[in-house]
């Protein structure tokens, strides 16, 4: 493509996305003369460039546009929120037009007639508006030029129009502050065309004007010309993305440098060193800020997001930002858009009242949306807040509890600020009715995942009748990241700092002191509170490389982070250093472990596994998973406990592995199915078979539970399998189990949870000790994306 | 008409296996490597290829052909993929040699296993066969990730 139409191309976008903002700024203040001669201006210089590149159909919409734009800057036309709207319209045509041009370089076939006529008969209606409202800087004699909507008007005086209305222009400027009577610029304007003399000389000349404020004027309009104000050049974010990936790899080796450095006693080198470690830091902070965009950028766009959805909604809605030059990663600024409009649907769609309702309530009809950005320690954060009717804590129990998300006892004992952040859960939505703005459940979840993807956090805060506020954290950039690097079993590790609460150290003698056992599971007394812990070598079956080495509980440090609020400790070997390290992602062939964030490549050259502390307690369940993130694993059994103790129940005995027998609550069994063992397939590692047109996956519940390991995965071919199904949201998976021994009903008495994974605790069913089995987390043990992603095979 | 196509060898368990030149983007030796815990056995862990990181997978476990005698060093070959480079851990390199398109089969009945989805087709070279390796699927650990990588062994 020519460089001269990509050149177009960017500029009009630009101009758009700013034509959008005046529009719908000047709908709230239509008497400001400086917004509707910016919004001329740049409509007309959309106008005037498609004609000269030769793109006619753009050119007669931008002209359809600019014709009813004149009418309103003479004051023959109010701006109503129709006429707003239709140069929204014609701003979304224009976009349009300027996409197919992208990608045909052609205007496209669209002439978008009904949308000129539409424009134009808005245009029409000049008769119904009094004339006593029109502007001051309507002359008289413009008249007909101006009316005659040929754009082959006289030139002298539509120039001479234009500049009168241009606020970076010295004739506008002197009028703006009444230093010159309208025709006296008028004439003067018709004298440069003829002369060729600056406007200023002019006015000077014929007495119209004062020297002195002619010069003032001259100084105003440089100011408001941005261009001449900063000097900027265009760059391609594919380079800047390329130096800061370079500035990343400089990093890298001086950190390698630092180490190699301190080993040799030559102080000369040492210097450069040193010399060539700060001139690194500072470079990499220069790139960084490169990548920096105010969050205006995204914000930009909201008012006109919020202008249409309050004129759909029926609501009245007043939006107020505070803190847009708020800088931040562009990666990160990509990522928030989403979340952030999802945010503001919410509050026009649920959060503000009808006006009607608000005028009830004593409140303004106009509800306010605020939107508020700032730097708090390292972290930017992001409020997004209404002062509409706030959540309804007792209906979000409510559903929670329809929706079997908490148990009632459960729900009932959870505060309120607990309850609110239930709205993040997906699926999860109160509003009555679902309307085409929000109320599908799908937004709020969105949110979440996507702010947490960038190890961000979200919180809501509400006051019923008060309104609501949304509070965002992000980091600032997630290219170069603090982190501690930590070493167990062996291998190094990095967590990222942002997740790091604070370090304990055990001394040799005391290893082992302070952590206690409750219910095998370890905690450690923190100051007289108990810290769930985790050791590292264990959660990440770090053993399993030392051949014949028991996994032993020996940890010297703990490293106490934090992850969604909850803390926990890490028990480690060893803690080395801090450092700074650049981000890498990990092949696809390692993203579905949620264990790992990424890589990094330490000083020796070595590569280190980021830690995604978050994905890690979800792991080891410390803190609940997404799906159960009411419950934590304690919890969870309680509730089933209570529920399962006492009422009598109805259980599937089966055998697994040579003497366990495991019970399964009837009410989660599907079906149970007898299948010839080739009929297993293997899809990747995992056993599959093709059942009733799904692919399920199969889970051999001895290896799971019984912890035997079959030599074979697939068993001989004649060989009859028992498969109980389970279903979960229209999937379904397989347990394969050795021999279904009975259906029982009986009265559970749950004995004190087994240590095995996947068993909810010990009964006696007829008359035998039976393992009652927890099916959700076998299931998602083995299929951690099972459920969580419907849809996906 | 007669196309041939330049295959990069190696070696596997005794079998000879190959893939186009243009996919290689190097062959380098043994590097040392960071394991990953909790990955998929194939992934033998990570190499830092001149500032990337690069998942290394050990074909001859991608293939189900048994570990490698205790002490022999794999080599690393390094191969483009739709998502970027993967290395691919054999016993031996072999020569770059051209092939006929025409001595192209289909895979013989004989393979089982993943290894027959995996191999595109074998060329019959004078003496020996060659195995061409389909080198998206082989990188494409799919489900295996996800099923497996958080089994508790």
């Amino acid at each position: 493509m020519d460089e001269i139409i990509k050149d177009f191309l960017i500029e009009s976008t630009e101009n758009l996305d700013r034509l959008d903002q005046e529009l719908v700024k000047l709908e709230s203040s239509p008497a400001s003369k400086e917004l509707l001669a910016s919004v001329f201006r740049t409509i007309h210089t959309i106008k005037g460039s498609c004609g000269f590149l030769g793109f006619a159909r753009l050119e007669k919409l931008a002209h359809a546009g600019e014709s009813l734009l004149s009418r309103l800057r003479d004051g023959q036309l109010t701006l109503t929120a129709e006429v707003t709207s239709g140069l929204l319209a014609m701003v979304d045509a224009v976009r349009q037009m300027l996409a197919s041009i992208k990608t045909s370089g052609e205007d496209g076939e669209e002439n978008y007639a009904s949308l000129i006529a539409h424009l134009a008969d808005l245009q029409q209606r000049t008769e119904c508006c009094d004339p006593a409202s029109s502007a001051p800087v309507t002359d008289p004699c413009d008249k007909p030029a101006i009316t005659d909507n040929d754009s082959q008007a006289p030139l002298p005086l539509a120039s001479a129009k234009e500049q009168m209305a241009d606020p970076t222009k010295i004739g506008g400027v002197l009028l703006e502050r009444g230093h010159v009577r309208p025709e006296d610029l008028a004439m003067a304007l018709q004298q440069q065309e003829l002369g060729r003399k600056r406007i200023g000389e002019i006015l000077i000349a014929q007495g119209a004007a004062a020297p002195e404020d002619v010069l003032a004027a001259q100084k105003t309009v440089e100011s408001r010309n941005p261009d001449t104000a900063i000097e900027t050049i265009r760059v391609g974010v594919n380079l800047l993305d390329r130096l800061m990936n370079l500035v990343g790899e400089l990093v890298l080796a001086r950190n390698q440098l630092l180490q190699f450095s301190s080993m040799k006693q030559n102080a000369g080198f040492q210097a450069v060193s040193q010399r060539m470690n700060l001139i690194a830091t500072e470079l990499q902070e220069e790139v960084m800020k490169t990548r920096m965009q105010p969050i205006g950028n995204v914000w930009d766009k909201f008012p006109r997001t919020v202008r249409d959805l309050a004129l759909n909604c029926g609501k009245d809605v007043h939006l107020e930002m505070e803190g847009q030059d708020t800088e931040l990663d562009r990666t990160i600024i990509e990522a928030i858009k989403d979340p952030l409009t999802h945010l503001v649907r919410n509050c026009i769609d649920h959060g503000i009242e009808q006006p009607g309702v608000r005028k009830q309530l004593g409140k303004n009809t106009a509800g306010i949306l605020k939107m508020r950005a700032f730097h708090e320690g390292g972290q930017v954060n992001i409020e997004v807040s209404d002062d509409g009717a706030g959540l309804n804590a007792e209906r979000i129990r409510q559903k929670a509890i329809e929706r079997g998300l908490a148990s009632a006892q459960h729900a009932s004992r959870m505060s309120d600020r607990d309850i609110f952040n239930m709205i993040f859960l997906p699926g999860f939505s109160t509003a009555e009715k679902v309307t085409n703005v929000s109320g599908r459940g799908v937004g709020m979840d969105v949110v979440k995942t996507n702010v947490e993807k960038i190890g961000g956090t979200v919180d809501v805060q509400s006051t019923p009748g008060k309104g609501t506020t949304v509070k965002i954290k992000i980091p600032l950039t997630l290219a170069i990241i603090p982190a501690l690097m930590i070493t167990s079993g062996g291998e190094r590790f990095a967590i990222p700092q942002v997740s790091l609460l604070e370090l304990v150290r055990m001394d040799a003698g005391e290893t082992g002191k302070g952590i206690e056992m409750v219910h095998g599971a370890p905690v450690y007394r923190l100051r007289g509170r108990l810290l769930p812990l985790l050791y590292l070598n264990r959660e990440l079956q770090l053993s399993r490389f030392k051949d014949g080495m028991p996994a032993q509980d020996f940890a010297a440090n703990i490293v106490v982070v934090q992850a969604d609020g909850h803390e926990f400790g890490l028990a480690v070997d060893e803690i080395t250093d801090t450092e700074e390290i650049v981000v890498k992602p990990l092949g696809q062939q390692l993203k579905g472990i949620s264990a790992y964030s990424g890589a990094t490549i330490m000083g020796d050259g070595r590569v280190a596994l980021i830690l995604d502390i978050l994905g890690l307690a979800q792991r080891a369940q410390v803190i609940s998973a997404r799906e159960s993130a009411l419950n934590d694993k304690e919890k969870q059994k309680t509730a089933v406990k209570m529920d399962l103790n006492g009422d009598r129940q109805t259980l599937l005995v089966v055998q697994c592995g040579n003497r366990g027998r495991i019970a399964i609550p009837l009410s989660l069994v599907a079906r149970l199915e007898e299948f010839p063992a080739s009929a297993i397939e293997i899809a990747g590692a995992q056993e599959v078979m093709q059942y009733r047109g799904q692919i399920m996956p199969l889970v051999r519940l001895s290896r799971v539970v019984a912890g035997s390991d079959a030599a074979t995965t697939v068993s001989d071919g004649d060989a009859r399998l028992q498969v109980v199904v389970y279903s979960e949201a229209g999937r379904s998976v397989g347990l394969v189990v050795d021999r279904i021994i009975d259906i029982v009903d009986e009265k559970l008495s749950l004995q004190a949870p087994a240590e095995r994974r996947g068993i909810l605790g010990s009964s006696v069913v007829q008359k035998r000790v039976t393992d009652l089995l927890d099916v959700a987390s076998v299931v998602r043990d083995v299929l951690p994306g099972f459920a969580e992603s419907p849809g996906k095979a | 008409m007669a196309s041939t196509q330049q295959f990069c060898t190696f070696f596997l368990d005794g079998h000879v296996f190959g893939t186009p030149v243009p996919k290689v983007q190097e062959v380098i030796q043994h590097q040392e490597m960071t394991r990953v815990p909790l990955a998929p056995d194939v992934v033998s862990g990570l190499i830092n290829l001149r500032g990337q990181i690069v998942s290394a997978i050990d074909l001859r476990r991608r293939l189900g052909l048994g570990d490698r005698p205790a002490g022999q060093l794999p080599m690393n070959v390094v191969v483009r993929t739709g998502d970027g480079a993967v290395s691919l851990l054999v016993d031996e390199i072999g020569d770059v040699i051209e092939v006929d398109e025409e001595t192209l089969e289909s895979p013989p009945e004989t393979l089982q296993g993943f290894a027959r989805e995996v191999v595109r087709g074998v060329y019959k070279l004078s003496g020996r066969l060659l195995l061409a390796l389909d080198i998206e699927r082989v990188v494409d650990l799919g489900d295996l990730t996800k099923g497996k990588g958080s089994r508790e062994f």
